[in-house]
C-alpha cells in the first residue's frame, strides 16, 4: 500500500514537469489557432529546434565534452537562445508559408504547415545527422543538489528547475495577457479580427507577435525536455507535437488558460497510467484522451461550444 | 455655414480586390453636425465608413481629417486623431468583461491618466454598464450591448463618431431610447455620421443626409427636404432615382 502512495508522489512530480511542458507546447497551438483559425503542425519543430539551439549553446561553450562556463549562465544562455532561435524561425515560417495563404481556405495553410514540418526535420536530419546529441551537463549541477528527497520521494534538480521555468513563463504569460494592451489585442483579435481592426488593433503586427511569443515557448519546451533528458534528435519535434496538440484540444483549442490546465492534466494521466500499465503505453494514453475528447466534448474543458464569428 | 470642416471625402473611389464598391463620393462633414448616410443593401454604406477608418483605401480620391489626408494612415493614427465607430452589429468581444471592452476603446489614447474619468462617466451616462461591469460581452442584452459599443467608441474621444446602423435588431421601444440618445450625444459636442436603413426615424434627428445607391451619392440635402423628397420613399422600395 505504502508503495503505491510512494509512487503515486514520484509520478505526481514527473507529471508536473512534462505536463507543464506540454502546456507550453500547447499555448503555441491554441494562440495560433485563436488568430488564424489553423493548427500550426510546424510547431513541433520549433520545440525541436529549441533543443538543438541549446545543444549547440552547449557545444560552443564545451571544450573535450565538459562545459567551460559558470552553470546557472550557461543554462540561461542556452534556453535564452532556444527561445530566440525558435521565435526568429516561428516569425520567418509565418512570413513565408502563412501569411501569402491569409485567405486561402484552411486545409491550404494546414498542407502549409506540414511541409514546413517536413521540411525542417530533413533539414535537420541532413545537416545534423540522425544520431542522438547529448547533453553533457550532469557535472553542472554541484553534488549536493543534484537530488532532493521530500519522505520517501526522489526529485532530481533538474526536474523542479524544469517545473520553476514553465510556471514562471506560464505566469509571465498570463499577466501579459491579462494585462497589457498587448494581450488585450491579441485576446480581441482571436476573438473577433474583423472588430479588432475597427478598434485601430494592428492586427497583422498581432499576429506576428502570437507567432514570436508561441515560438518562443515552444523553444522554450524544447531546452527544457533535452535537459531533463539530456539528449535532443531530429525527430523530437513530432511526438511532442502530438502531445502539445492533444494537451490543447484537451483544454480547448482558442484557450491559453485552457492549454495550460490541459497539459497539466495530460502529463498527469499519462504519469499515473505508468504507475498501473507498463510504461510502453504511456503514449497511447495522449491518443486515447484526444479521440475521447473530440468525440465527448469536442469544445474541451475550457473552450467555448461554438465559434461564432458574425 | 462657417463651421470648420472636420471630415472630408473628395472623389473617394474604393474596392474589394478588383471590384469597385464606391464610385466618386463626396461628402462633408462640419464640426457639430449630425449627419445621416441612407442607403439600401449593399450600397456601400458600411465601406463608406471603412474608407473613413482607414480599413479600406481609396483606389482614387482622399479622405481628409481636419484637413489632412489620411489616405496612408494606418487606423490606430486615425482614431488617435478623432475617428471611432460603433460597428454594424456592434461587435463587442464576446469574452472580455464590459471594462475590458472599454479599454479597448481607450487604448490609443496618449493621456492615459484621465481614461479611468472618463470611464466614470460612461457609467454617468450608461449607468447600466457599470452594474454589468464584469460580465462578458456575450452575456449582455442587445440593447446594452448598443450602449457598450457606444461607450468604446466615445472612449477615444472622437471628433466624428461614426455609427453603423445603430438600431438594427433592437425592440421598437429601445429603437426609440436609441435615436434620442444619438441626438443627446450630438447635441452635447460630438460630430456624428450614422448610418441607417430606418430612414424616417434617422433623418428625424439628422441635420443632414446623403443618399447612397450602388456606391453612387444620388442624393444629398438637409434632413427636412429629404424627408419631403419624392424619390426617397422609391429608393427605399429598391427603385431608380
Ligand atoms: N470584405 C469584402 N470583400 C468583398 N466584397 C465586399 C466586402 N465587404 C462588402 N463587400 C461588397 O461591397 C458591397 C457594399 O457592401 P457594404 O457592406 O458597404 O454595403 P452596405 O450598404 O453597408 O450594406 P448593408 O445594408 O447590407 O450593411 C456589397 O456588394 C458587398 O457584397
Ligand atoms: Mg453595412
Amino acid at each position: 500500500m505504502e508503495d503505491i502512495f510512494g509512487q503515486l508522489s514520484q509520478q505526481a512530480i514527473n507529471g508536473i514537469t512534462i505536463g507543464g511542458v506540454y502546456a507550453l507546447i500547447a499555448i503555441g497551438y491554441t494562440m495560433v489557432y485563436g488568430v488564424l483559425s489553423m493548427l500550426n503542425f510546424a510547431h513541433g519543430e520549433l520545440y525541436m529546434m529549441g533543443g538543438f539551439t541549446g545543444w549547440w549553446v552547449l557545444q560552443f561553450f564545451s571544450s573535450k565534452h565538459q562545459p567551460v562556463m559558470n552553470a546557472a549562465i550557461l543554462i540561461s544562455l542556452m534556453i535564452l537562445a532556444a527561445m530566440a532561435v525558435s521565435a526568429i524561425l516561428g516569425l520567418v515560417i509565418e512570413r513565408v508559408a502563412y501569411r501569402p495563404l491569409r485567405k486561402a481556405p484552411r486545409m491550404n495553410l494546414l498542407l502549409s504547415s506540414l511541409g514546413v514540418s517536413i521540411f525542417i526535420q530533413n533539414f535537420i536530419l541532413y545537416t545534423q545527422g540522425a544520431k542522438v546529441k547529448v547533453f553533457q551537463v550532469s557535472n553542472l549541477i554541484p553534488e549536493g543538489l543534484r537530488t532532493f528527497h521530500v519522505g520517501d520521494t526522489v526529485i532530481s534538480f533538474m526536474r523542479i528547475f524544469v517545473i520553476g521555468v514553465c510556471f514562471v513563463l506560464m505566469l509571465l504569460l498570463t499577466f501579459v495577457i491579462k494585462k497589457t494592451n498587448i494581450g488585450k489585442s491579441i485576446r480581441a483579435t482571436a476573438q473577433d479580427i474583423e472588430a479588432a481592426a475597427f478598434m485601430g488593433i494592428d492586427t497583422d503586427r498581432i499576429i506576428v507577435i502570437v507567432f514570436l511569443i508561441g515560438s518562443a515557448l515552444g523553444g522554450a519546451a524544447g531546452i527544457l525536455v533535452s535537459l531533463l533528458f539530456t539528449q535532443v534528435d531530429y525527430y523530437v519535434g513530432f511526438q511532442a507535437g502530438l502531445k502539445g496538440f492533444t494537451a490543447a484540444v484537451l483544454g480547448g483549442i482558442g484557450s491559453i488558460p485552457g492549454a495550460m490546465a490541459g497539459g497539466l492534466l495530460l502529463g498527469l494521466c499519462e504519469a499515473m497510467a505508468v504507475t498501473f500499465f507498463p510504461s510502453a503505453y504511456k503514449d497511447v494514453v495522449a491518443f486515447i484522451i484526444l479521440i475521447a475528447v473530440l468525440i465527448f466534448r469536442p469544445q474541451g474543458l475550457m473552450g467555448e461550444k461554438i465559434r461564432e464569428k458574425v | 455655414m462657417n463651421a470648420e470642416t472636420v471630415l472630408e471625402l473628395k472623389n473617394v473611389n474604393a474596392c474589394y480586390g478588383k471590384i469597385q464598391v464606391l464610385y466618386n463620393i463626396n461628402m462633408t462633414i462640419k464640426k457639430g453636425e449630425l449627419i445621416c448616410l441612407l442607403g439600401g443593401n449593399a450600397s456601400g454604406k458600411s465601406t463608406t465608413l471603412k474608407t473613413i477608418l482607414g480599413i479600406v483605401k481609396p483606389s482614387e480620391g482622399a479622405v481628409f481629417l481636419n484637413g489632412e489626408n489620411i489616405n496612408k494612415r494606418p487606423t490606430d493614427y486615425i482614431i488617435r486623431n478623432g475617428v471611432s465607430i460603433v460597428p454594424e452589429n456592434r461587435r463587442i468581444f464576446p469574452r472580455m468583461t464590459v471594462l475590458e471592452n472599454l479599454e479597448i476603446g481607450a487604448m490609443h489614447r496618449k493621456d492615459r491618466g484621465q481614461v479611468k474619468q472618463d470611464i466614470e462617466s460612461m457609467f454617468e451616462l450608461f449607468p447600466i454598464l457599470e452594474k454589468r461591469i464584469n460580465r462578458q460581452g456575450m452575456v449582455l442584452s442587445g440593447g446594452e450591448q448598443q450602449m457598450l459599443a457606444m461607450a468604446r467608441a466615445l472612449l477615444s474621444n472622437p471628433a466624428v463618431l461614426l455609427m453603423d446602423e445603430p438600431s438594427m435588431g433592437l425592440s421598437p421601444a429601445l429603437v426609440d431610447q436609441q435615436f434620442e440618445l444619438i441626438e443627446n450625444i450630438n447635441k452635447k459636442g460630438t460630430t456624428i455620421l450614422m448610418v441607417e436603413q430606418n430612414a424616417t426615424m434617422a433623418l428625424s434627428i439628422a441635420d443632414r443626409g446623403y443618399v447612397l445607391q450602388t456606391g453612387e451619392i444620388v442624393l444629398s440635402d438637409d434632413a427636412k427636404a429629404l424627408l419631403d423628397h419624392p424619390g426617397m420613399q422609391k429608393a427605399y422600395l429598391g427603385g431608380e432615382l
